[in-house]
């Protein structure tokens, strides 16, 4: 497919993941405002009373209540989108495992925000972790263009017949929901063309026929009642096959969607920057990757091999790629932007730490903490730990494994 | 559940049913039966309405209520709701 002839517009993350739902041929948008969301659904809201798209918005008392809308909505065939953040999200939580166990492939874009309390409305990664294993695919944008991207592959990931599973894309709340980028945007046919209709898989109803997977009068089905001891744990292990062929998924959308729009993502999984001949890496999810491409670059000028791995698709976790990227590094800095309070480390660090586990020649590893309720993580900040990391390339030796930065003692 | 229990990769997924509620015998929940008295029963059909099974049926040859214990579940409002107190949840096993 040949590249599209694209618009360059100024946009904040959020106005480009609701002009990328907008141009994603929504049916439902059931949604409850929460800074640093807000504006995605508001300016949703503007396209819906415009008559600018048919979708129905559904406006409801709750984010519990918006996902449940969502997962209805998603359960009779819809295409559904929402929105949400911080204590939006916990308070979805109940309904994102129905979600998963009920296979609707909603997307939702989660402008990371801290968790209460005390109240904090600025960035960190503290409340999609808390969803880490509720069932949801999840994608994490380094800047709004990449979200703007994102949402767009994500409804391709989550409604794949393979996959039929619900995909979160994570922004940073302010850092991109509420700053001004150029954003190339695709024209709305070109999108409309990519998405395509829905797809709805087959199953086997009570009378033995196979039926389209949806709510439908002229079909009916039940979907996810009572399970117990004898079925649940088969529904199950059923999830955890769809998200290893997320895997695969992912990366064949980001390919196809890459060859439209002339802009990819290392993978789709993984981005890794110049890291092949790296000696020291720094691991990290969102925005935070761009300042820390700066470092590199500045490192780089002088002479010192650093690269960075960052992680687009946290779940499913593309282990193969973790390992193959940071095998050989002599020392790695995991940077978490959330906190596993009582753990060994932040979330992500559980995570990269033990997918390098078996390997022969693992990198030390670190886990440095930093940036939560929206503390900056300047340049000099990442400075230090590229300089920390080389101490311990050089020493072998490794003072603190657990650290957090940018903190006062 | 009388039948072979299918793995993770026969079933539908989203927990979609494959077969009937019906193939589903509520009756091995039960640990207190309920036990009709003709005598007493004045055939008000009270317990046919508020049983959540429909697990008892009135034999309109025999004049008797019949319970279908595949059903069953032992709940216990057929009694509960008796107004001629003609029917007794004895525990199973103990009639």
């Amino acid at each position: 497919m040949a590249k599209v002839e694209q618009k360059t517009i100024p946009l904040n993350g959020d106005n480009a993941v609701a002009l990328a739902a907008k141009q994603c041929d929504v049916d439902v948008v059931a949604a409850y405002p929460i800074t640093p969301q807000t504006i995605i659904v508001e300016k949703f809201s503007e396209y819906v009373a415009d008559g600018e798209v048919e979708t129905a918005f559904v406006c409801v008392e709750s984010e519990h209540t918006a996902m449940t809308c969502c997962i209805t909505a998603s359960a009779t065939g819809a295409r559904t989108f929402t929105a949400t953040a911080s204590a939006g999200l916990a308070l979805m939580h109940e309904m994102l495992g129905v979600a998963s166990g009920c296979r609707t492939p909603i997307v939702m874009s989660v402008v990371n925000r801290a968790m209460s309390a005390p109240i904090n409305i600025h960035c960190d990664h503290s409340d999609a972790m808390c969803e880490r294993d509720i069932g949801w695919i999840q994608i994490y944008a380094e800047n709004s263009q990449e979200a703007y991207d994102s949402i767009i592959q994500a409804f391709r990931i989550a409604e794949d017949l393979e996959v039929t599973l619900p995909t979160m894309v994570g922004l940073d709340g302010f850092v991109l929901s509420h700053t001004l980028e150029n954003v190339a945007v695709l024209p709305d046919e070109a999108v409309k063309q990519f998405v395509g209709i829905r797809q709805i898989p087959m199953v086997t109803n009570h009378e033995g026929k196979l039926v389209p997977f949806k709510l439908d009068p002229a079909n009916p089905l039940t979907i996810g009642p009572l399970d117990l001891q004898d079925y649940y744990f088969e529904h199950k292990r059923q999830q955890e096959e769809s998200m290893r062929k997320a895997l695969d998924v992912i990366k064949q959308v980001h390919d196809e969607y890459a060859e439209q729009s002339g802009r990819s993502y290392g993978n789709g999984l993984v981005e890794a920057y110049k890291l092949e001949d790296a000696e020291i890496a720094a691991v990290c999810m969102g925005s935070t990757a761009g300042t820390v491409k700066t470092v590199v670059d500045e490192l780089r000028a002088n002479g010192i091999k650093a690269g960075l791995l960052r992680i687009r698709a946290f779940r499913p976790l593309p282990v193969e790629d973790i390992v193959s990227n940071l095998s050989g590094k002599k020392a790695v800095a995991v940077m978490d932007r959330a906190c596993s309070f009582g753990g060994n480390g932040g979330p992500l660090f559980h995570e990269i730490r033990h997918a390098v586990y078996d390997l022969p020649d693992k990198p030390k590893l670190v886990n440095r903490i930093y940036g939560l309720g929206g503390r900056d993580i300047p340049p000099t900040m990442i400075d230090c730990i590229y300089k920390e990391l080389q101490k311990i390339a050089e020493t072998g030796e490794i003072e603190r494994t657990v650290q957090f930065v940018g903190l006062r003692e | 559940m009388s039948r072979q229990k299918k793995g993770w990769k026969e079933i539908p997924l989203g927990g979609a049913c494959w077969m009937s509620s019906t193939e589903y015998k509520t009756g091995d929940w039960r640990s207190y039966k309920p036990v009709w008295n003709a005598e007493k029963c004045i055939r008000c059909m009270l317990c046919h309405i508020y049983c959540p099974e429909g697990a008892i049926k009135h034999d309109t040859e025999t004049n008797k209520m019949e319970y279908n214990f595949d059903f069953c579940k032992g709940c216990g409002i057929c009694a509960n709701e008796c107004p001629a107190q003609a029917i007794d949840m004895i525990q199973e096993g103990k009639e």
